[in-house]
């Protein structure tokens, strides 16, 4: 089929970027020409030129935005199995809560006693945390998982710090940890000890063992693992672990499989984060804003940061320096955290209920295991089940067939579905990671798997040329991610320029 | 025959007097993929045996680069900071990532030959 004349596929509109769009004097807004004015009073920083942002009216402005927003796609538009992000549905329920007056329209710098129902909800959300983990205290402010990561990190720099043990200075990893667990513990100052793992996908106790020793400050785990796999001998870890005077930290990424069944706290654990965004069902966004509250142990909770809810005498306060022998390491966040992704998750977890929240973690672990069980004659099971959360499959089952996962997941979006993650967790060769949640339903997983054995029959028929031209159905085809990571373009700027 | 000496993380020495040459092999560059990002040490830089030396990073994997054997670091490749493709094209040759002057000859002596790493690989298939 020959290209169309103006370049769009029907809906699917070639956009410009908006700056493109500038029509210099054209207005969405009609203002009166402003009084004649005393540039004195601007301070003696009169603007000094135009300031760059395009002239556009209001319908173009409102075409824009929303031409982009249907070349999205989010788990509102179909399914969207990304292994190790838990991309569940985020109820209509949560997003009307926090739209309430009462909460949306609030200050953070409103005098405390006007905002005492915002500090309950901190409060409350923070007392539900530490009430599905055991664990004795919860900082509330960190901003996203890794940030979450950050702070448990500091926590336990500042607890060793504290008893003259600043020398320290080693973190071990295991290789099937998340992924961004190294780049925290370097960002804090610490350098990064890798830990194999074993046949079965699990954490090398002998090997973790044999590398523990009076520099390591923590260990960090992810539990159950990125290869969707709970780490069978976490007590036996812990244990060695502390017997060291070191510190277990937990990546909580993949909470959602255990939420109501496990208390992290019996596991030995010290610190872990909480992906609100994940686990509670609070919407991803593009790229934030995300919450990643962090439980601490009683050994760490002394130094959680700044700002936190306690109970006064005239009601809820929020401390914000040293007090009580507290010594907290600093402040994590502006403000109080993300308040309006605590409402969503309380809304959530109060609107599930005990029975719900556990409800919830057993159909992820069933979704999963639908989808192992379901494709694992179609595609290589990297480890026999049962799984926890996701499915881990490696491209054994592309071997000869000249298409490689980027490929199969390229193929996957003209199928209109998200694509799995791919090569992640780097324990097996070219991974295809699913992960269902429990929010999606057995029709839309039997689509999904009806589509995924459809390309996998295709894929060993020989069809390699057909895998390596998708997507075909895009607005773009195969972007040249090489070219693009090379020399990338990280802004727009005008022609003259 | 090549007079190289590899590792288990496929990196490759070869020395001329004390000098060694370091870099990583074509299995590696192929397992990488398109390679978009390389850090090299500054020469100065004390390495310790199996210290992470430079890092690699392609369309799908960040790594680091282990040196060989201990020594001093004489020299960084600045071409393929510049170039990070031509890791792919020439990972044996051209692009090789640092030089350094050795502080324990005998170290080599753990590292693998041709024959003996060619034999490695198959083992990974």
């Amino acid at each position: 089929m020959s290209e169309t004349i103006s370049g769009n596929r029907a809906l699917q509109i070639e956009e410009k970027l908006i700056f493109e769009l500038d029509n210099p004097g054209c207005v969405a807004i009609d203002l009166p020409e402003p009084a004649p004015f005393d540039l004195d009073r601007l301070g003696g920083a009169p603007r000094r030129g135009r300031v760059a942002l395009p002239d556009l009216s209001e319908p173009q402005v409102v075409r824009h935005y929303t031409r982009l927003s249907q070349k999205n796609y989010g788990i509102d538009s179909g399914f969207y199995p990304l292994g190790s992000c838990t991309m569940k549905h985020n109820p209509r329920l949560s997003e009307k809560v926090a739209r309430l007056p009462g909460l949306a329209d609030l200050h953070p710098l409103q005098p405390q006693k006007t905002v005492q129902g915002a500090l309950e909800v901190i409060d409350t959300l923070a007392h539900w945390l530490k009430e599905l983990t055991g664990m004795p205290a919860v900082a509330m402010s960190p901003a996203a998982g890794a940030h979450g990561e950050w702070c448990g990190l500091m926590a336990i720099r500042s607890a060793h710090e504290d008893r003259g043990e600043g020398h320290r200075k080693r973190v071990l990893v295991p290789e099937s940890a998340h992924g961004t667990n190294p780049a925290s513990a370097a960002m804090c100052g610490y350098t990064v000890d890798s830990i194999p793992a074993l046949e079965n996908g699990r954490v090398d106790l002998a090997a973790l063992k044999a590398k523990l020793g009076p520099d390591v400050a923590c260990l960090m785990l992810t539990n159950p693992n990125t290869c969707g796999l709970f780490e069978t001998e976490i007590v036996e870890i812990a244990a060695a672990v502390h017997g060291t005077g070191a510190y277990f930290y937990c990546d909580g990424a993949n909470f959602n499989a255990i939420v109501g069944r496990v208390k992290i706290a019996d596991l030995g654990i010290d610190t872990m984060h909480i992906n609100l965004h994940k686990t509670f069902a609070t919407p991803h966004g593009g790229g934030g804003p995300g919450a990643g509250p962090t439980v601490l142990s009683a050994a760490l909770a002394p130094y959680a940061p700044v700002p936190y809810v306690v109970h006064g005498a005239d009601g809820l306060e929020l401390v914000e320096g040293k007090r009580d022998g507290a010594k907290p390491f600093g402040r994590v966040k502006g403000f109080h955290g993300q308040f309006g992704v605590f409402i969503r998750a309380l809304a959530y977890i109060q609107s599930m209920g005990a029975d719900g929240l556990r409800q919830a973690s057993a159909d992820a672990v069933l979704n999963a295991n639908y989808l192992l069980a379901s494709l694992k004659e179609d595609l290589s099971a990297s480890f026999d089940g049962p799984c926890m959360h996701e499915a881990l499959f490696d491209d054994r089952f592309l071997k000869d067939t000249g298409i490689t996962t980027l490929d199969f997941a390229k193929a996957m979006i003209d199928e209109g579905y998200h694509p799995m993650t791919m090569y992640f967790p780097l324990v097996v060769h070219g991974a295809l990671l699913m992960e269902p949640t429990e929010t999606e339903s057995k029709d839309t997983l039997d689509q999904y798997i009806a589509v995924v054995r459809g390309l996998a029959a295709r894929a060993r028929a020989g069809a390699a040329e057909d895998f390596k031209a998708a997507p075909r159905l895009t607005p773009r085809r195969r972007l040249d991610e090489t070219l693009a990571a090379r020399s990338p373009v990280l802004r727009w700027k005008p022609a003259a320029e | 025959m090549s007079s190289k000496r590899f590792t288990k993380d496929h990196e490759w020495i070869e020395v001329a007097g004390d000098i060694g040459t370091v870099g990583i092999s074509d299995y590696a560059q192929h397992a990488l993929g398109d390679v978009v990002f390389v850090e090299v040490p500054d020469a100065g830089r004390e390495i310790a045996k199996g210290g992470e030396a430079a890092v690699v990073e392609s369309v799908k994997a960040a790594s680091e680069v282990y040196s060989p054997v201990s020594g001093v670091v004489t020299a960084g490749n600045a071409a393929i900071v510049d170039q990070p493709g031509l890791v792919n094209e020439a990972a044996e040759g051209a692009a090789w990532f640092f030089k350094l002057k050795l502080a324990n000859p005998v170290e080599l002596d753990d590292l693998m030959d041709q024959a003996a790493y060619d034999a490695y690989l198959k083992t990974l298939e």
